[in-house]
């Protein structure tokens, strides 16, 4: 694919590498795909493709109508892939993100354009949902995407990245991924167990619920809708939480195979390497992870440079994940 | 079995600002009704009446998610760590 139209058509076929190098069994291949290799940087490219082509096939985006505007709470790169295709197609975009997110990925935002409408810090995601929503209802004009309920969200997973991981490692045995919105893990976890049953899917959340201290009770929780709607607590085999510490040893990790890697990506691969350590040591497997997006929206953190104390301490009030 | 408990910042108010607790018993069910009755004050807020767990909180045993691993009769061994934490959006979404 040397010479393309348009730079959407970069938007996925992502390579897959092997960085068993860093696995903790012999017996255990890991092979980690590059989402960082989309042209926005990240795995969210997809999504982002996805929820503008739905939005203009059932008609609430037009192409070439002036003046259309487009709204989405994003903590981060789906805002940041968003913005470079709303100003491909033309539309205007206004991203609500917590304050306290990397100073990079404002920038990013910025420089595709995109207004930032900005929610509390200290509410993570489930602030930025909360005011998009209420936005949402005050401007019925603008298109609200809303990720973490729009079937295109998953969608963009189980027509791309799931066919791609199974045509590269036909013979992977588990896929691990972040939770998130759940897109990835539903769409590829999906694809998966029905074009190979028997692959087991894990996911790695961050422990962000320690942080967010908006919640008045768990009753104030959330669960995105894509993952009910696609019986996620039944699509998973394996959840585990992965702390801050462990997460940045990893991204440095990363390093050793010749990846500089974004910190959520570090967490997803520190979930498979608990992964591989539950596999029989008379048993082959192979693990296919995802490396979400590159470090270059992180280096403001410290993330490979600074005391890990330090990096770790910041983490508690700044969304790296 | 005693199994140290950490508890999520929403839910300290109610349990005197603790931010650990050590509770005995061999499964997660167990920990969780011990809790509920040692600090009345979190009734509803991890059990909900059926025995069944609350749909917004997320139970990991050593870093694992309760929910993949037995529900409420997870078994829980000496030294266990239990981490609870609540649903909320995701991270780098």
């Amino acid at each position: 694919m040397a010479r393309v139209e348009s730079v959407l058509d970069l938007v996925g076929s992502t390579p897959v590498v092997d960085v068993s190098a860093l696995s903790p069994r012999a017996n255990v291949t890991i092979l980690a795909k590059l989402e960082g290799r989309n042209p926005a940087g990240s795995v969210k490219d997809r999504v982002a493709v996805s929820l503008i082509r739905a939005a203009e096939r059932d008609g609430r985006l037009v192409p070439g109508r002036p003046g259309q505007i487009v709204m989405e709470p994003s903590s981060g790169n789906t805002g940041i892939a968003l913005a470079m295709v709303c100003r491909l197609r033309g539309y205007d975009l206004k991203v609500v993100m917590p304050t306290n997110v990397s100073p990079e990925r404002r920038q990013l935002l910025l420089a595709w354009g995109a207004e930032i409408i900005d929610s509390p810090g200290t509410e993570g995601s489930n602030g930025a949902v909360r005011l998009a929503q209420s936005i949402a209802a005050e401007h019925p004009e603008w298109v609200f995407l809303y990720q973490y309920a729009n079937p295109a969200n998953p969608l963009a997973h189980y027509e791309t990245t799931g066919p791609e991981i199974l045509a590269d490692v036909p013979e992977v045995t588990h896929f691990v991924a972040g939770l998130g919105t759940s897109g990835t893990l539903m769409g590829v976890g999906r694809y998966l167990k029905e074009h190979k049953p028997g692959v087991q899917i894990w996911a790695v959340e961050p422990p962000s619920g320690e942080i967010v201290d908006g919640l008045r009770s768990l009753d104030d929780g959330y669960i995105p809708p894509i993952f009910i709607d696609n019986q996620g607590v039944d699509l998973l085999d394996r959840k585990v939480v992965v702390r801050p510490r462990e997460s940045i040893e990893w991204t440095r990790a990363m390093t050793q195979v010749g990846l500089f890697v974004g910190i959520s990506s570090g967490a997803i691969m520190a979930g498979a390497v608990k992964c591989a350590l539950t596999i029989p040591e008379d048993q082959a497997a192979t693990i296919v992870t995802i490396v979400c997006d590159d470090g270059w929206k992180y280096l403001s953190t410290g993330a490979w440079s600074d005391d890990i104390d330090d990096v770790v301490e910041r983490a508690k009030r700044i969304i790296y994940f | 079995m005693a199994a140290t408990v950490r508890i999520p910042t929403v839910l300290r108010p109610a349990m005197g600002g603790l931010t650990t607790v050590s509770v005995e018993g061999s499964t997660i069910g167990d920990v969780l009704l011990e809790l509920t009755t040692t600090y009345p004050a979190i009734q509803g807020q991890l059990l909900n009446q059926d025995g069944t767990l609350h749909r917004f909180l997320n139970v990991y045993v050593n870093d694992d998610d309760v929910r993949y691993i037995g529900g409420v009769d997870a078994p829980i061994a000496d030294n266990d760590e239990i981490t609870l934490l609540p649903a909320v959006a995701g991270g780098a979404a």
